[in-house]
């Protein structure tokens, strides 16, 4: 990489530069207005929560469908069986809760209750990764990895409020147990109106022969905006968006890395048994041999403070994506 | 199909005999591969041919009719009760029963939801009545009458999952739930080995209107489904006491009865001491 590629990207890193994808609109709640919206033409959706409606957008659903709404309390084992329990009467269950609850709490519901019955259950979890300060209690890191190893169950990575919306509908059509990551409150739109999403499929969303950035969920936002960085001191990165990660797309993985000279992954999440373990065992898998960047956090609990502190201090800011890319040397 | 029969015409005798058809079955199934869990099935028969002969509401041709009643066996490894029931009700063939827990048969020492009849994957403890809780609310969503009986045990109750289902179902006043607790005074390890009395105080303090009954009198259960009946706002609990391996003395009275496994002569024994106390009886 050239020098100028190095100096820029501690340019950058530094925020010296000029600012990094700002200006974005957002939509507030988007998961929740879209499932409301939904909710008009799709009587066998109910909505669930365990005491976390406020906090995972679900109240535009509850206030617009009183009678299909249910709350059941701090029970995460139990918002998972009587959501079962209501997808065996035809129903389609949206059941919100924290990542962390979704996964370590419920988790033998989840796989033995919903995906061994291949049950129609969505369940939407907030705090996915590094998006609270509250600490290992509420950092979901390792949720991605944790669902992937359910048979069955399809993992949803959303990156702004345009997918939020789009993957709320398709997972809606979809027959079979989804979980997928929740973007609350005022959410960033990066894609426009007319983005498709769809189950199982990957996106390239920008082309480029340097350095190939295989992202998921909001670091696609950052992966976008450190390419267009790059762009202006010389370097060309493509970015390819994987919003499943289960099915994982190892087909268009495999072409999108055959492509490029460099990898780079960038997940919200522990680098360990998430995107980066997929892209990984998919180019072994294709027989390409290629060296592997993972940007994500690390193998440890994460400590308490502010986001931004703490995205920054492991990573997860588009000034470390470009900060590790112009480093590569 | 069958409509639930109407309060007080239950005929006893005739549900007597269809709960000694259902053991009858239970140990031809055991003998199959030598082995299953026996003690619980014969415990629990009373309660399953009252229930399949006398109180739930279905259509063998079509176990999958919307208007049903729902019966969830939470504790799979009862499965052996279950299939005998399901073949006496004409569900599956009475032919197939034999081929309890072998390979490749769809019924399976521990339930899994493949087979016509059974409504959830058992076998978790802790997972049933949260499923209930589930179905009766989709029930309710729909302006359906059908009703949802769970079974689940004493052990069962250890698992916490059990109370947070129970609080929900009684917040949600799911007065067509009705839970059948099976307390047999075993689990895995051997007798109860965690207390679980007063059991039925536990199921009133969560808001359930309980009855508890000896889970072995046929005049009992069928008296105490019963009551069940009303839609009064509150799911119903009946705290059934029953006899681990009820009618084979041999069963009753041995001290492995979580789980039995024994050679086919002793099989051979048990079921001629079985036949010996019936008599002639079907």
């Amino acid at each position: 990489m050239s020098g100028e590629v190095m100096e820029a990207g501690r340019t950058l890193a530094m925020g010296q530069d000029e600012a990094l994808g700002g200006g974005r609109r957002s939509v507030e709640a988007p998961f929740g207005r879209a499932l409301a919206r939904l909710g008009q033409s799709r009587p066998d959706i109910v909505g669930l929560t365990a005491d976390l409606g406020k906090y995972t957008d679900i109240l535009p659903f509850r206030d617009a469908f009183p009678d299909r709404f249910f709350n059941v309390g701090m029970a995460e084992q139990n918002l998972v069986a009587v959501a079962a329990g209501l997808a065996r009467t035809g129903k389609v269950p949206f059941a919100t809760t924290y990542g962390v609850f979704a996964t370590r709490r419920a988790y033998d519901f989840v796989a033995i209750a919903l995906a061994h019955s291949n049950l129609n259950v969505k369940i939407v979890a907030g705090l996915p990764g590094l998006t609270t300060g509250y600490g290992g209690t509420h950092q979901a890191i390792e949720d991605l990895a944790l669902m992937r190893m359910i048979p069955g169950l399809t993992v949803i990575d959303p990156c702004d409020a345009t997918e939020i919306e789009a993957a709320t509908e398709a997972i809606a059509e979809h027959h079979g147990p989804v979980y997928m990551r929740l973007l609350r409150g005022s959410v960033p739109v990066v894609f426009e109106p007319g983005y498709r999403f769809e189950i199982g499929k990957a996106r390239r969303l920008r082309e480029g022969s340097d350095v190939g950035i295989i992202s998921t969920g909001f670091m696609t936002e950052r992966a976008l905006d450190a390419a267009e960085a790059l762009h202006k001191h010389g370097l060309s990165a493509g970015v390819l968006h994987v919003p499943t990660i289960k099915p994982f797309d190892s087909v268009a993985v495999a072409e999108f890395a055959a492509g490029v000279s460099r990898i780079v992954t960038a997940e919200n999440h522990v680098v360990v048994g998430g995107l980066a373990s997929l892209v990984v065992e998919s180019l072994f898998d294709a027989g390409l041999l290629k060296t592997v960047t993972r940007i994500g956090l690390p193998d440890r609990y994460i400590e308490c403070g502010a986001v931004p502190t703490l995205q920054a201090k492991y990573g997860l800011t588009t000034e470390a994506v470009i900060a590790t890319i112009a480093a590569l040397g | 199909m069958l409509r639930n029969s109407p309060p007080g015409t239950a005929d006893i005798g005739a549900l007597e005999r269809k709960a000694k058809r259902l053991r009858r079955h239970m140990l031809t199934m055991a003998r199959g591969q030598g082995q299953g869990y026996i003690g619980q099935g014969l415990g629990i028969a009373d309660t399953l041919a009252a229930l399949y002969f006398h109180e739930l509401r279905y259509d063998p041709h079509n176990p999958a009719w919307p208007d049903r009643d729902r019966f969830l066996l939470s504790t799979g490894h009862y499965s052996i009760a279950l299939w005998a029931a399901l073949a006496e009700a004409g569900i599956i063939p009475v032919e197939e029963l034999v081929t309890y827990g072998a390979d490749n048969s769809r019924l399976e020492m521990s339930t899994l939801d493949t087979t016509p009849g059974v409504e959830m994957i058992g076998g978790s403890l802790g997972h049933g009545l949260g499923q209930g809780v589930g179905q009766a609310l989709g029930l309710r969503v729909d302006h359906s009458d059908s009703r949802v009986f769970v079974e689940l045990s004493d052990g069962e109750m250890q698992e916490g999952s059990t109370w947070e289902a129970a609080m929900s179902a009684s917040h949600f006043r799911l007065d067509g739930l009705v839970a059948l607790i099976d307390c047999n005074g075993i689990q895995a390890d051997g007798p109860v080995v965690l207390d679980m009395e007063p059991v039925a105080d536990k199921w009133r303090a969560f808001g359930w209107e309980t009855s508890e009954i000896d889970g072995n009198d046929m005049t009992a259960v069928v008296g105490a489904m019963a009551g069940a009946r009303e839609r009064n706002g509150k799911p119903k609990a009946i705290v059934l006491r029953t006899l681990p391996g009820k009618g084979v003395p041999r069963i009753e009275s041995s001290e492995k009865s979580h789980f039995f496994r024994i050679d086919v002569a002793q099989w051979d024994g048990i079921i001629a001491e079985f036949e010996k106390s019936v008599g002639t009886q079907q």
